[in-house]
């Protein structure tokens, strides 16, 4: 089954990267107050159960997926 | 192997590019400087010191370190380190260091989005650690950087705890990259293991530049030789 995890920069964290693309936005004149960039992470998983698949990429996430210093995550499991 | 010349292991991982400057700068201060391949599960039998070098370890893919740090070697480098065995982290290593958990704090993107590249006074705050035990508090290290992620990140209470019990070492004397604190290197609470943004081993001859790494690279290969006579 399928989930996707949405990594977020925390809330009050500086994202250069983020002030950058909100600063190029507003150079092109779209009326941008904030932007924040994180990442997306799709994935398949053997399991069929959404229970059992949360815990895995609550792991994964936990592991590799995000750094909770700095990013902040949101899961998404299919059929939940 | 003999404890004037201790055995540094000095990691290479797929897209390490100062590895080879590395264990040269080593050889140079007297040290016998092996490189390793990060799928052994061994570090050579006496290692004394273990170096993470410069560069882009597995591409740096999903942030710097973040795989690198579940390289086969790393087991045998945790083991080492926990054991209180010298370990320094240079730049890219400083990452993954920080991403195994061995080091506090993360590397963000460089606030000013750009590629940093120049020699930046770093000044010594803490001397009670392996690598700068021959520094006085205050002196002002020149060193080059060269990192697009190097702004150290840590929240203020950790940073605070931090300050508290004496881990931030390295310090830039004005503002390089956006890290908190200004902070160009931190220590485990033991002080056997550090971490730096700036290049220790691209300044060590006085031909190519300022000479500023000498001093925390013979703290290493002393500390090495320390450990070699401990342990036999």
């Amino acid at each position: 089954m399928r989930a996707t995890v949405l990594v977020r920069p925390k809330a009050g964290i500086l994202d250069p990267q983020g002030e950058a693309v909100g600063g190029s936005l507003r150079k092109l004149e779209f009326p941008v107050t904030r932007a924040r960039v994180g990442r997306l992470v799709d994935l398949e998983l053997e399991t069929a159960d959404p229970v059992e698949a949360r815990v895995q990429v609550e792991r994964m996430c936990a592991e590799l997926l995000a750094n909770p210093l700095i990013e902040s995550v949101e899961i998404h499991v299919e059929g939940e | 192997m003999t404890e004037s010349h201790p055995t540094i292991a000095v990691v290479v991982f797929p897209g390490s590019n100062d590895d080879r400057d590395a264990a040269l700068a080593l050889e140079t201060l007297g040290a016998d400087a092996r490189l390793v391949w990060h799928a052994d599960l061994e570090l050579p039998a006496g290692t004394a010191g273990v170096v993470l070098p410069g560069g882009f370890a597995y591409g740096d893919y999903l942030r710097c370190g973040a795989i690198a740090r579940f390289a086969p070697v790393m087991d045998a480098v945790r083991e080492f380190a926990l054991d209180g065995g010298p370990v320094l982290g240079i730049c890219n290593g400083f990452q993954i260091l920080c991403e195994a958990g061995l080091l506090p704090g993360i590397l963000r993107r460089n606030a000013q989005l750009e590629f940093i590249c120049r020699d930046v006074p770093v000044r010594v705050e803490q001397t009670e650690t392996t690598f700068t035990a021959s520094c006085t508090v205050g002196d002002e290290l020149v060193i080059p950087v060269k990192h697009g992620e190097g702004n150290w990140f840590a929240d203020a209470p950790l940073l605070d705890d931090l300050e508290a019990r004496g881990q931030v070492v390295l310090r830039y004397v004005a503002d390089v990259n956006g890290a908190f604190g200004r902070v160009a290197g931190v220590a485990n609470e033991a002080g056997n293991i550090l971490g730096l943004m700036p290049h220790p081993e691209h300044a060590v001859d006085p031909l190519l530049g300022p000479t500023g790494g000498v001093p925390l690279l013979r703290g290493l290969i002393a500390a090495a030789s320390d450990r070699l006579s401990a342990f036999g």
